[in-house]
């Protein structure tokens, strides 16, 4: 913890009393939120609870309707991100906002270029790229085009070029997101870091984990209320999430032991390759019976889209066999394996699961708008698809309510899962395939679309869950099988699972006798 | 805040008024070229809005507009299923042509019989012309603008080698077909004509225009076929994860669209062209149906209104060199308006731009008074 570094004197940001309206609706009401010189403050809230909006205020890119920003003590009004930028805040967002073709060298200057006449004086740049990373411990390669580093490492980027412009003030926006668990581990000791040097940062998340780990502070916000400050030292985990979501929060979900039935899904010798044409699967075998849970574990590009792509009908497999209920599913199209007993829900829910210009009524009965009662005689059935679509949002608390006409892609990210999660959970297929179902998800609804998974076994369907939050396959699979280069390398039961052996296999060690 | 919403909020937020805004605009541009050419814009716009509005006039605007709107409503119709259909000149003269042919191979069938043979032999050329194109980029994945682009070429020669043979040429001296039987002809009766002052080529063409109208919007809003390509053309992704057949879509939805082309050309040349002459250069029908398409916002009613003022542009138009105005003017203000819709963004972001200056403004005042402290 980089307590030490913590000046509870100096004060630089001081949020008071703000309060932001759109229209009619109160997106923050009245929250207050102060910053010390070299701490990081992390601020949890839902999905929706007024983070963002309260970050845009901090900088420039919202107007509060009232309430006092104060940086290193003056009141300030913000126009636009430049002002804040002037101030000295930098804000990373959860989308990076990189120009790909471009080197790392070229983003960070990018709009305060040092110049030589006309020209660009790139040799200074990249002295000073270089100069800044090695300050802040932040090693990159200053020639390295962005569309060729990992996200972790494009993160890092936008961190120098906040830097670079003199951020003395950070907003981290969602920041790990899109990271591999070590590139979490990387990205907190350079938080560290930074605020080692003087540097305040402000982390948004609802990671409860990361929060613990990095932050000093939490302030809490809930449906647009502060809620509270809390010295992170003093909460626990379930604490923070109690907080955050207005009740208790139940971590472990309920699960009552259950026998597996017949085999559902047979997977054998499966091989395929990925996108880049190069073999990914490798013999693949696997199965999941009926009423159970079998999580896959493993590390992103050992073979786990491929594998579900391969069983959702959108990639063709190279060799092997795939069968649901004793029904061929290979090298199907994505119909076949729906109307023989799949059903899913995509890992890319923007892309895949959703048509955000369509109307929520309208995303609910994608594969079933050529059925009775949504239409007759090809013509759709308005009446009957509304009101299918009230049921869902009412069953499936899909937040808000009478949303049915509203396109999907005005939902926030928890309730556009519900709503994929209410379509595919009606269809009541008997196998439902579920990858990193709760990504972006707060604690809440996590807890929510774990129930429903949880629900769909305890009704005997075969689930067959592929996350990379360790945590989520360790708590709901009954059985957990860790993929490694294109196979699976062990199969575990759920409930012997220990997070440091998976870890182990799942970077290619074998199982310790 | 609870002030009511300001003048500039209506123009971000509504497209109508993006579009109404950009033809003002183009307006504008043309009166400035006037000006510069030394012409009075009063007498020239005088000219255009006297031409559209005497019964005669409109009727004419009413002839000129069919081919646009259906044209219109076939590029509309892409839009909404996620492919652009840059085809729709093609397809519409294999249709014109199509329907040409028949009806001067078949010149003694009965009108009752003729008409619809044409209009479907015209929807089914049109309907092909985009298929194959369709099946390109299904098959080979080849880029359906590039494809399309020269299937209009395709279109052309192919139009003019048909328009040379001898049973399809005219017997005249004239570089066209023949005329088209008098049972293919769409045209009102003379008396008819004559007794209500209308243009000599008033038809009834506008009737069908209207019916395919609505056939188009009901495709769209009610049918699963509509929900099926909408689907497609939002997002093909999460449209094929659901089941539906991306490539299948993507046939019928372009199938369609260049039955409608076809269907303009028939209508066109049943209506008022009365034979197909050996083009020199492409005439630009279904050019012209993408630029109703973006001024009707894609919508079908909408197409069917900006056809008609688009009808009124190029009838009104050809008279404004009975004023010395250059009809080329209508070319300027056509481009202009397109240029305006397609950079519409614009208008979405006078807000933002006025809220800028308007900070600007504050914080400059704020700087001279500490300066002056």
């Amino acid at each position: 913890m980089a307590r030490e570094h913590v000046d509870m004197n100096v004060p630089v940001i001081e949020m008071r009393n703000i309060v932001k309206k759109f229209g009619d609706f109160v997106a923050n009401d009245g929250i207050n939120l102060t910053v010390h010189k070299g701490e990081i403050h992390a601020i949890l809230g839902e999905n929706g609870a007024g983070k963002s909006t309260l970050m845009n205020q901090l900088y420039g890119l919202l107007k509060p309707t009232s309430g006092d920003i104060l940086v290193n003590g003056k009141k300030i009004v913000m126009n636009s991100p430049k002002d804040a930028i002037d101030a000295g805040i930098g804000m990373v967002h959860q989308h990076f906002m990189l120009v790909q073709p471009f080197t790392v060298t070229e983003n960070i200057i990018l709009g305060t270029e040092p110049m030589k006449g006309i020209k660009v004086d790139m040799e200074t740049a990249k002295k000073n790229v270089i100069d800044i990373s090695t300050r802040y411990g932040l090693s990159i390669d200053p020639d390295a085009k962005i569309e060729d580093i990992s996200v972790g490492m494009q993160q890092r980027v936008e961190i120098l070029k906040a830097l670079y412009r003199g951020a003395d003030i950070l907003i981290l926006d969602e920041p790990t997101s899109s990271l591999t668990p070590q590139e979490i581990v990387e990205l907190i000791q350079i938080m560290h870091n930074l605020t080692g040097d003087g540097k305040s940062i402000i982390l948004i998340t609802h990671k409860l984990k990361e929060i613990k780990e990095s932050a000093d502070f939490c302030t809490i916000i809930r449906q647009g209320k502060y809620i509270q400050t809390v010295d992170v030292e003093e909460v626990t985990e379930n604490d923070l999430a109690s907080m955050m979501v207005g009740r208790k929060v139940t971590f472990q979900v309920d699960k009552p032991p259950k026998e597996p039935g017949p085999v559902v899904l047979d997977v054998k010798d499966l091989h395929g390759l990925d996108y880049r044409g190069v073999e990914i699967l490798k013999g693949l075998n696997l199965q999941v019976h009926a009423g159970e849970i079998v999580g896959i574990a493993g590390i992103d590009g050992n073979g786990q889209t491929e594998l579900v792509e391969i069983l959702t009908g959108l990639r063709k497999g190279t060799k092997g066999e795939a069968t649901v209920n004793g029904v061929s599913i290979y090298n199907k199209p994505p119909r076949f394996g729906f109307n023989h007993g799949v059903s899913s829900i995509p890992a890319d829910r923007q892309k895949h699961g959703l048509l955000l210009d369509f109307s929520i009524e309208d995303n609910l009965i994608l594969q079933n708008f050529r059925e009775t009662p949504f239409s007759k005689n090809k013509i759709l059935q308005r009446p009957a698809i509304l009101s299918h679509a009230s049921q869902s949002i009412e069953n499936f608390d899909v937040r808000p309510r009478g949303s049915e006409k509203r396109s999907a892609g005005t939902l926030s990210g928890g309730n556009q899962q519900k709503v994929i999660i209410a379509r595919e959970v009606q269809n009541d297929k008997d196998l439902l395939i579920a990858v990193n179902p709760t990504r972006g998800l707060d604690v809440g609804a996590i807890e929510y679309v774990h129930q429903y998974i949880v629900g769909q076994r305890n009704k005997g369907k075969a689930v067959l869950l592929v996350s990379f939050e360790l945590d989520e396959i360790m708590s709901l699979s009954d059985v957990i099988d860790v993929i490694f280069d294109g196979k699976i390398v062990s199969s575990i039961p759920g409930g012997e699972a220990d997070e440091n052996e998976l870890g182990l296999m799942m970077a290619g060690g074998k199982k310790h006798e | 805040m609870n002030k009511k919403k300001s003048f500039l909020d209506v123009i971000s937020e509504n497209t109508f008024i993006h579009i109404i805004l950009s033809i003002l605009l183009g307006f504008l541009i043309g009166a400035l070229f006037l000006l510069v050419m030394g012409l009075s814009v009063g007498e020239a716009y005088g000219r255009l809005v006297s031409s559209v509005t005497s019964v005669k006039g409109f009727s004419y605007v009413i002839v000129y507009s069919v081919p646009y709107i259906v044209a219109g409503l076939s590029v509309a119709f892409s839009f909404k299923t996620g492919v652009f259909n840059i085809g729709a000149e093609g397809q519409f003269v294999v249709g014109a042509m199509a329907a040409c042919v028949v009806s001067i191979l078949l010149p003694d069938l009965p009108k009752p019989v003729l008409i619809p043979l044409c209009f479907l032999v015209a929807a089914a050329a049109g309907a092909l012309w985009g298929s194959i194109v369709a099946f390109l980029k299904i098959k080979w994945g080849i880029n359906e603008v590039l494809s399309m682009i020269m299937f209009n070429w395709i279109a052309f020669y192919l139009s003019n080698f048909i328009a040379g043979i001898p049973a399809i040429h005219s017997e005249g001296s004239a570089e066209a077909t023949k005329n088209i039987s008098a049972n293919a002809s769409m045209l009102f009766s003379k008396d008819f004509i004559k007794a209500n002052g209308l243009a000599p080529t008033a038809n009834w063409g506008i009737l069908v225009a209207l019916v395919i109208m609505l056939v188009i919007w009901f495709i769209i809003e009610k049918t699963t076929l509509g929900y099926n390509l909408k689907a497609v053309g939002v997002n093909k992704f999460a449209a094929e994860y659901g089941g539906i057949s991306v490539n299948r879509s993507i046939m019928t939805a372009l199938a369609i669209s260049g039955a409608m082309a076809g269907l303009a050309g028939s209508l066109q040349l049943m209506g008022m062209g009365n034979r197909i002459s050996v083009f020199a250069s492409q005439e630009g029908f279904g050019f012209a149906g993408i630029v109703v398409a973006l001024m009707g916002c894609s919508n079908p009613f909408g197409v069917f209104v900006a056809g008609i003022f688009y009808g009124a542009l190029i009838y009104g138009g050809s008279k404004l060199n009975l004023v010395g105005a250059p009809t080329q003017l209508i070319n300027v203000i056509v481009g202009t308006v397109v240029f305006f819709i397609a950079i519409s963004v614009i208008f979405k972001n006078l807000k933002n731009i006025r809220r800028r200056q308007r900070a600007n403004a504050a914080a400059s005042a704020a700087r001279k008074e500490a300066e002056s402290k």
